[in-house]
């Protein structure tokens, strides 16, 4: 057994004619919390897609589990995702069924379990999360960060090898955003899954991740470690790191002089 | 739990659905009347049939005892064949006579059958030999007029 | 010259579009056939989808079922009254609801209340990425919950459309018996010689089945094709509802030009 559960060389993809991802490398280890960073539009969301298998890479190579994702059929491609959990931006909890039936879901699509096993499988992800006293809610009911501590119950139901998170902090609270960042760092630890973590929250990744890759404009633009990046003169990590208006990435859209658009000039 | 309930409104709503097709076809159509009965098929040539439609019952003292079941043209006499089919439970001698009748002054057109007095009993296949076709209204009002016009001069003529 | 060139340009492009679009229907829909399989293994998805597409559209069949009729049965009155043949009432009522009313009405206000509450639903499935999840849990949502959302409404609309003709019968023998005073034996026994099972009753459920079938692949499509945001889903809406009205309309005047053509 490799000890990289991820492995992607010179993955490109491109929308049609539009080239978003241009030869990215990326590795991740068993155990491992990735994080995935970089601007909005940048190809974050899309590389996490085609780990997922929801997108199939135009070329270059990208093995999860040692399974080479480009040539799966639907069948293979669904075996391989039972060993996957996804946390979606907002939760993406059937909004029909309760907190219970929702983390039961893929143990009643997936096994033939009796009921009662089910009931304790299921309480006992919810009691990891945090959420075993709010099984009777619907997910109306829930707040944001709850809704997402519950989907996360439900990704690892399963007990998958990798976990996927889709902006797991977008519009959290400071309190819910810890909460959901010791969780993942946690989970990731007890149940020996490797997490790749979407976001660009850097505080929070920095803080938890065990390496980070930061995607620019279809490509790996700097990667390290948490202690690595806070020390990087490189101009743009510093800039995200810092949160700085100007730097290599520019506060203005491209626009031709301001003076000339003004009719100034004459 | 709440399945229980849910399963009952389903339940609910499928027995409503079949009795409401039973009392279509139990009340509203003609099904348990007549279709599942068996019959057989005797035929009929007519000079006119009028109006008569497939599927126009077949009366007997007012009885209905069949129904027609296809309309046909015999272009060798020029005539309409009208097959029917008869219950079996009602038997007619074999000089049975057929006629074209209307229900009402403007009601649906069906076939009567009047009894003839042979001992013989009409069978599937047979052909009634006497046939009463329908009475066109148009040309009973011709004939009335012609008639009429005929008694006019009489009266007219002086002494 | 050059707008009119656009505009050429333009009505083409939307032509190819909308062909494109019914490739693509079509093949959703066979897909859904195709993954009926789950929906029949475990039925009790169907029945959930069979108590929220009929019985919750039970009231607005019944009501409207029996305000049709009574209609039906005043205006028929008027009218058969001229010509002194009141006791055709029954008649009247019975094959009008029967072969036209019943599987038409019942299709039209199915459209609206089912129909779009599937577009809506499966729309909004696929706005908060609810149909990614399933698919990332390896649980294919055309057979999870595209399928037995057909079914369920398949199953479901010819009952609705028996039960609308039979209220709607039961409303014009109220107003035409009960109200207006029409002889109560006549009433009946012309119906019962004018309509015929097969002809009439079994030709009037297999258009509502067609109608069911249209109505929801309609909706259903609708809703998995919606572009996901609000305003997609609020749009794929009213499209549901439109379409489907005209395909019941239209496929209404082809199987009646097959059905009553001979008779």
């Amino acid at each position: 057994m490799s000890d990289n559960l991820i492995e992607i060389h010179d993955l490109s993809f491109a929308y049609g004619k539009r080239l978003v991802l241009k030869g990215i490398d990326l590795t991740a280890r068993r155990g491992q919390v990735i994080a995935i960073m970089g601007i909005s539009g940048g190809g974050k969301t899309t590389l996490l897609r085609l780990i997922g298998g929801s997108l199939k890479p135009t070329s270059g190579v990208l093995k999860v589990d040692g399974v080479d994702m480009s040539g799966l059929d639907r069948d293979a491609l669904y075996q391989l995702r039972r060993r996957m959990g996804m946390l979606f931006q907002f939760g993406a909890l059937f909004t029909d069924m309760s907190v219970f039936d929702n983390v039961a879901f893929p143990l009643r699509e997936h096994t033939d379990l009796p009921e009662e096993m089910v009931r304790d499988l299921v309480l006992m992800k919810l009691n990891a999360v945090g959420l075993r006293g709010a099984h009777d809610l619907m997910p109306s009911e829930l707040s944001g960060g709850m809704a997402r501590r519950v989907a996360l119950a439900r990704a690892i139901a399963l007990e998958p090898s990798l976990i996927l998170y889709d902006e797991p902090f977008a519009g959290l609270d400071p309190i819910s955003l810890g909460v959901t960042g010791n969780l993942i760092r946690r989970l990731t630890d007890t149940l020996g899954v490797t997490s790749i973590v979407v976001t660009h929250d850097i505080q929070e990744s920095l803080r938890m991740v065990d390496y980070v890759y930061f995607v620019s404009e279809g490509v790996i633009a700097a990667q390290g470690t948490p202690d690595e990046l806070r020390a990087s003169t490189e101009p743009f990590v510093h800039q995200f790191v810092h949160g700085e208006e100007n730097g290599p990435v520019p506060f203005h859209y491209p626009a031709p002089p301001y003076a000339d658009e003004l009719e100034l000039a004459a | 739990m709440q399945r229980a309930t849910l399963d009952l409104w389903v339940g609910i709503f499928v027995v409503a659905g079949i009795a409401a097709i039973l009392f279509l076809a139990l009340r509203v159509g003609n099904m348990g009347s007549f279709d599942s009965a068996s019959t057989y098929t005797v035929k009929a040539e007519f000079d006119n049939i009028g109006g008569l439609k497939a599927r126009a019952p077949i009366k007997s003292a007012g009885v209905v005892v069949g129904r027609v079941a296809e309309i046909g043209f015999d272009s060798a006499m020029y005539e309409a064949t009208v097959t029917m089919k008869l219950d079996t439970r009602y038997k007619f001698p074999k000089d049975s006579s057929a006629s074209i009748m209307t229900s009402g002054l403007l009601g649906e057109q069906y076939v009567a059958l009047e009894a003839g007095g042979e001992e013989k009993m009409l069978s599937e296949g047979d052909t009634l030999k006497i046939t009463q076709g329908a009475v066109v209204l148009e040309n009973l009002i011709g004939q009335f007029l012609y008639n009429k016009s005929e008694e006019a001069p009489k009266a007219a003529e002086p002494k | 010259m050059n707008s009119l060139l656009d505009s050429l340009r333009g009505i083409g492009a939307r032509v190819i579009d909308s062909i494109w679009r019914m490739g693509v229907a079509t093949r959703f829909f066979l897909m859904t056939l195709l993954q009926s399989g789950q929906s029949f293994r475990r039925f009790h998805l169907v029945i959930r989808e069979i108590y929220s597409a009929g019985v919750l559209s039970l009231i607005i069949i019944l009501v409207s079922g029996l305000f049709v009729g009574m209609v039906l049965g005043l205006q028929g009155y008027e009218t058969l009254q001229t010509y002194g043949s009141e006791e055709a009432l029954g008649v009247l009522v019975s094959l009008s609801l029967v072969r036209e009313l019943g599987p038409v009405v019942a299709a039209l206000l199915f459209a609206s209340r089912a129909g779009s509450a599937i577009t809506a639903e499966i729309g909004l499935m696929k706005a908060t990425e609810q149909l990614a999840a399933m698919e990332m849990m390896a649980v294919d949502p055309v057979a999870r919950v595209v399928a037995p959302r057909f079914w369920g409404a398949v199953i479901s609309m010819p009952i609705l459309a028996a039960l609308f003709s039979a209220m709607g019968i039961l409303g014009g023998y109220l107003v035409g018996v009960v109200l207006i005073g029409v002889d109560e034996g006549a009433f009946w026994s012309q119906m019962q010689a004018a309509v015929d099972f097969r002809e009439d009753i079994l030709n009037g459920v297999l258009k509502s089945v067609v109608f069911g079938v249209a109505v929801t692949a309609i909706a259903l499509f609708e809703g998995y094709d919606a572009p996901p945001t609000a305003e997609g889903v609020s749009r794929a809406t009213t499209r549901t509802v439109v379409t489907s009205s005209l395909a019941i309309l239209g496929l209404d005047f082809i199987l009646t030009a097959f059905m009553f053509r001979g008779v």
